[in-house]
């Protein structure tokens, strides 16, 4: 083959999984009303999307808000503004670093498995299995896994976030001693709630959209063999995370009207 | 795992989500300085306010007591129109005067209120007369480089 037979034919590919995506979603939107009526399915995937990245998000929350209070005393402290170290840890965990780290975790964590369980689902034939016996796999399987998915997802940022400033708090706190009050003070005076955490929420909500919608694509569509299903898992974590890179600066953009 | 544990589980999950989310609401943001104690509101024209935006505080003898609310410039008078929303508790008498300041050399800047002696007390809607504006630092070099300038 030729290279530009090949260049043609890796767009042609990228165009058709698109619309395949775009098929795929609409198909699990049509279902997920039936997912309602089955809470016990969705808690199920809740628990095993949103419980279990919990850990992860905890730790990295936790040492991200402690980083962030050390580098910001580094650079404050000469211009005698160390006072601000709370504003600067939490403008950026509420604007940035909330939404971005918990999509990226999340990505890692929740959007591989994902894709992994549904692929191998669909290598070992379980869901043709599903279709043979008239079960729609749209409403049993992939339905309550993007569902629960996407609530996970913000729930997750906020925690994220909490942790995050608690960490900041503590290293601000006790490590650099920061007056408690100061600390709160500062933050309070500047940082806006609709401004700052309410955008972050809708971040988070685009995030989770769209890392789930991946990952639970690339379970779908992969080519069922296990080199299939390595590349699809990889796929998933590598698309999501520039997904949720990319969305970022855009939505960045829009809301912060540069 | 049973079904009830994992119920339990995702119960706690949400639980503490919602809590955070109370605790950024409230402790982070200044969502709790939003609502209830609705505050009244005066206006001040300004030559010049220098960087002072919208939530910038307002403050008297050092007190932080209310913040700018809206800044607008009026075409007729050719300034700025500064509304200042002034938490209720704190009475002003009419004659007060508002100054904008920079705290530090070049930290925020914020609305000074020097209370005047007046028997009567600003109200909602009423306007500062007297202001001065901020200290624009290009303007003060100039100035004292044109006066420099003349002594020789």
């Amino acid at each position: 083959m030729s290279i530009f037979q090949k260049l043609g034919q890796f767009t042609l590919d990228a165009f058709a999984r698109t619309g395949r995506g775009t098929q795929f979603l609409s198909q699990v939107l049509l279902g997920l009303p039936s997912v309602l009526m089955r809470p016990t399915l969705l808690i199920r995937q809740l628990f095993m999307v949103g419980v279990q990245t919990l850990l992860i998000i905890l730790v990295a929350g936790l040492f991200v808000g402690m980083v962030l209070a050390l580098q910001a005393y580094i650079v404050l402290v000469d211009f005698g503004a160390e006072e601000s170290i709370s504003l600067m840890v939490s403008l950026s965990i509420l604007r940035e670093l909330g939404p971005v780290f918990t999509g990226l975790l999340f990505a890692g964590r929740a959007g591989s498995a994902l894709t992994a369980e549904i692929g191998l689902m669909k290598s070992t034939e379980q869901l043709s299995g599903m279709e043979m016996m008239a079960v729609n796999p749209m409403k049993y399987v992939i339905g309550p896994r993007f569902l629960a998915g996407v609530i996970s997802v913000p729930l997750l940022t906020l925690i994220f976030m909490a942790i995050a400033i608690l960490g900041g708090y503590f290293v601000a706190t006790e490590l650099l001693g920061l007056y408690e009050g100061v600390f709160w003070s500062q933050m309070q005076a500047k940082v806006d709630f609709y401004e700052d955490l309410v955008n972050g929420i809708i971040k988070s909500l685009v995030f989770g959209f769209v890392v789930v919608w991946i990952s639970v694509f690339e379970g779908y569509d992969c080519v069922p063999t296990s080199e299939g299903l390595g590349q699809a898992t990889t796929r998933s974590v590598v698309h999501g995370s520039l997904a949720v890179l990319g969305l970022d600066f855009v939505l960045t953009a829009i809301m912060f009207n540069v | 795992m049973n079904t009830r544990t994992i119920e339990i589980m995702v119960g706690l999950f949400v639980a503490g989500a919602m809590a955070a989310l109370f605790m950024l609401s409230m402790k982070v943001s200044n969502l709790a300085s939003y609502g209830g104690d609705e505050g009244y509101v005066v206006k001040a024209q300004f030559d010049n306010i220098g960087g002072l935006k919208v939530r910038s505080p307002v403050s008297a003898g050092g007190v932080r007591v209310g913040k700018v609310s809206e800044i607008a410039y009026d075409n007729e008078s050719y300034a700025a129109v500064v509304s200042m929303d002034i938490e209720p508790q704190y009475k002003f008498p009419k004659d007060t005067a508002a100054s904008i300041y920079t705290a530090g050399l070049l930290g925020e800047q914020f609305v000074g209120l020097e209370p005047g002696g007046d028997e009567d007390f600003l109200k909602a809607g009423d306007v500062i007369d007297l202001t001065q504006s901020a200290l624009v630092l290009e303007q003060v070099i100039g100035q004292f480089l044109y006066s420099k300038a003349q002594e020789d």
